[in-house]
């Protein structure tokens, strides 16, 4: 099947802004699953609230588009009823980890099979531009106007805390990587986390003063390294690209289906 | 009725009940006073080949069981006032996405953390104003046991005939009190099954696309049909639409679909109503009282009678107009500062016959202190 394949053609054009990272991902994903060989009929995507949530609406895959903060909650429901199917969650950064954080931290630490996509542009987009937990410490934003104070967050390692276990990060300038780090975490049999760092020219790009949509991705390929690089070690404010965890523990619904498997009663 | 015979709590009755309509999925988190819901779930549930979650919070607790239904399973959630109200975003998109669940709300004192382990009854206009927007609702309660157990069925099978979510607005006294109960043999109350789609696979299958009668055929997510499901308004492929001919449409069909239907989820009791001059009006735990003080004060002479309702939303103003339209007196017995006595005074002619006997202290109210206020407004002082 080509990448048409895999679209709602009348759901487009799409509503991203020109220069956004988020159809990057979105076609990496496709590529991913394309290079699966699965059927659209077994991915479930289940999105929530903001510009990263309605990618779920542009795949032809059984999709639902939740409310903000909550997609992990409903795509947990819909994993435990039916664990065949293969889940997919991607969120914003403020989707996943403002709003959402609370469920992201639950998911990775029951280990349901899912894959949580953390598309983060660290600002708010749909809203026009506000500060995310991602924005980080000195970041302008609509509501940072003298500079934000809050600090932000690293998802790898919060995710590994919480007891994800596959934990990688790559960006929107690498997507070959991107690919296959989908491909993996799909493939993972338990809670995966990818962060994908995506440009948002219109905001974060036009308040920080980080350029133009190619100019973001030259920072994108510039300041990140592969996990382990020397030259971390030279200049600590690179950012690590790859695989930070990847492991086995027992996973959430397998463990239910014992639970039910040891105490079923026999039908009389 | 045949059937086994139990003495159990409320709460277990609405375990009980739950799994005879067909439940097969429940995700909740602790609260006082459902919290035996979720108890009694998590043992039953895996026995039967069921699914139960204990969430991180109430949030995800309904939304977990939104997810498992729109894949098939019946779903239910239950909690008390607190979860009620992290609850209301996504009762709206329950409502929004026409996704059949089960939301019991074992009621106690509030706001806030309020009285958690005493009985209260504020939850009335929570359950039908709670989330935001225009929609229409349906909330279900009961006094007693047996009712208990057939209401919360019946919470299933509107669920499942609208697609819409139900409120079982249960609370503390009738979810802590033990009592006895039948369980009915299977096939004594009749279930709704979920209305699949006929559309075969492969075929256009328009999820949003009522038939003529309203209902929508479903097909379970994740199944044969692929569609999209979206809080935002959508036509009838579930794709978002701003269009305002799609928009009307949409928020007329959400309301329509259960005010055009009232009648057929209009439940009360009602009792010695003939010849009553005055008439209690009252639900839950507090129709208990007013049941004992009408059967009391019968025996005395006195005219008095009962309009026991079961449905609390869509509000069963034609009902309450019928029965009390000779009546002297129309008092609204209830465990708030006064709630459905609101719509009792819109639903009568000559509201100024309506008055309120409650209680706001975390105490159920007795057939005493009603007693006391038909006295003072009978004239005869206490």
């Amino acid at each position: 099947m080509s990448v048409k394949d895999y679209i709602r053609e009348r759901f487009f054009p799409h509503m991203w802004c020109p220069g956004c990272g988020h159809g990057v991902v979105l076609n990496a994903m496709i590529r991913a699953i394309e290079s699966l060989g699965m059927s659209k009929n077994e991915i479930v995507m289940v999105s929530g609230i903001g510009c990263s949530a309605r990618i779920s609406g542009y795949v032809d895959f059984h999709s639902m588009h939740t409310i903000h903060g909550r997609a992990l909650a409903f795509a947990t429901g819909i994993k435990m009823s039916r664990p065949e199917l293969n889940v997919i969650v991607p969120m914003g950064d403020g989707d996943a980890l403002a709003i959402g954080g609370n469920h992201f931290l639950h998911a990775a630490r029951r280990n349901i099979e899912m894959t949580a996509i953390v598309m983060n542009n660290r600002i708010y987009g749909m809203t026009g531009g506000q500060f995310s937990p991602l924005s980080g410490y000195a970041a302008a934003a609509s509501t940072a106007p003298y500079g934000n104070i809050d600090h932000g967050f690293d998802i790898a390692k919060l995710s590994e805390a919480a007891g994800a276990t596959f934990v990688a990060r790559t960006t929107t300038y690498h997507v070959h990587e991107l690919s296959r780090l989908i491909r993996d975490a799909i493939l993972h049999e338990g809670f995966s986390v990818l962060e994908v760092l995506t440009q948002c020219p219109t905001y974060f790009g036009r308040y920080n003063r980080a350029g133009d949509a190619p100019e973001m991705m030259e920072t994108y390929k510039n300041r990140t390294v592969a996990v382990g690089s020397e030259k971390k070690n030279q200049d600590p404010d690179l950012i690590e690209r790859g695989v930070f965890v990847k492991k086995e523990l027992p996973e959430y619904c397998r463990e239910y289906e014992k639970v039910i498997e040891k105490n079923q009663q026999k039908q009389t | 009725m045949q059937g086994k015979v139990k003495f159990i709590q409320g709460n277990e009755v609405c375990v009980e009940a739950a799994l005879y309509a067909g439940l097969a999925f429940f995700a909740g988190y602790p609260i006082t006073p459902s919290t035996e819901i979720a108890e009694a779930m998590s043992a039953r549930l895996p026995q039967i080949g069921g699914r139960f979650l204990q969430m991180e919070d109430e949030i995800a607790s309904i939304c977990a069981i939104i997810g498992a239904s729109l894949t098939g399973r019946k779903a239910m959630t239950a909690t008390s006032g607190p979860g009620f109200s992290l609850m209301q975003e996504a009762l709206g998109y329950a409502v929004m996405t026409e996704i059949p669940c089960v939301i019991v709300d074992v009621q106690r004192g509030g706001p806030s953390t309020g009285l958690p382990t005493h009985v209260g009854q504020g939850d009335v206009n929570q359950a039908r104003y709670g989330t935001h927007g225009d929609h229409a609702i349906v909330a279900l309660t009961a006094s007693n046991h047996q009712d208990m157990f057939a209401i919360t069925v019946e919470a299933f099978n509107i669920a499942e005939t609208f697609r819409t979510p139900v409120i079982l607005l249960f609370d503390e006294v009738t979810g802590h009190m033990r009592e006895k109960v039948v369980i009915p043999e299977k096939g004594e109350i009749a279930l709704v099954e979920r209305l699949r789609t006929s559309v075969e696979s492969g075929v256009d299958y328009h999820p949003y696309l009522p038939r003529e009668d309203g209902r929508l055929p479903m097909s379970d997510f994740g199944g044969v049909h692929r569609y999209n499901v979206t809080g935002l308004y959508h036509d009838m492929w579930g794709f978002p639409s701003d269009d305002p001919k799609i928009v009307y449409g949409l928020i007329r069909h959400l309301m329509d679909k259960i005010q055009n239907y009232a009648g057929n989820m209009t439940f009360f009791r009602q009792d010695h109503i003939e010849d009553a001059h005055t008439v209690l009006v009252s639900y839950g735990a507090a129709a208990r009282s007013a049941r004992h003080l009408v059967e009391n004060r019968r025996k005395r002479g006195e005219r008095l009678g009962l309009l026991e309702l079961q449905t609390l939303w869509p509000f069963p103003g034609d009902v309450v107009r019928k029965v009390c339209k000779n009546a002297d007196y129309i008092v609204v017995v209830e465990l708030n500062a006064g709630q459905v006595i609101r719509e009792v005074k819109l639903a009568v002619d000559r509201p100024e016959r309506v008055y309120l006997a409650n209680r706001i202290d975390g105490q159920l109210i007795s057939p005493t202190d009603i007693q006391n206020i038909l006295r003072l407004l009978h004239g005869k002082g206490v």
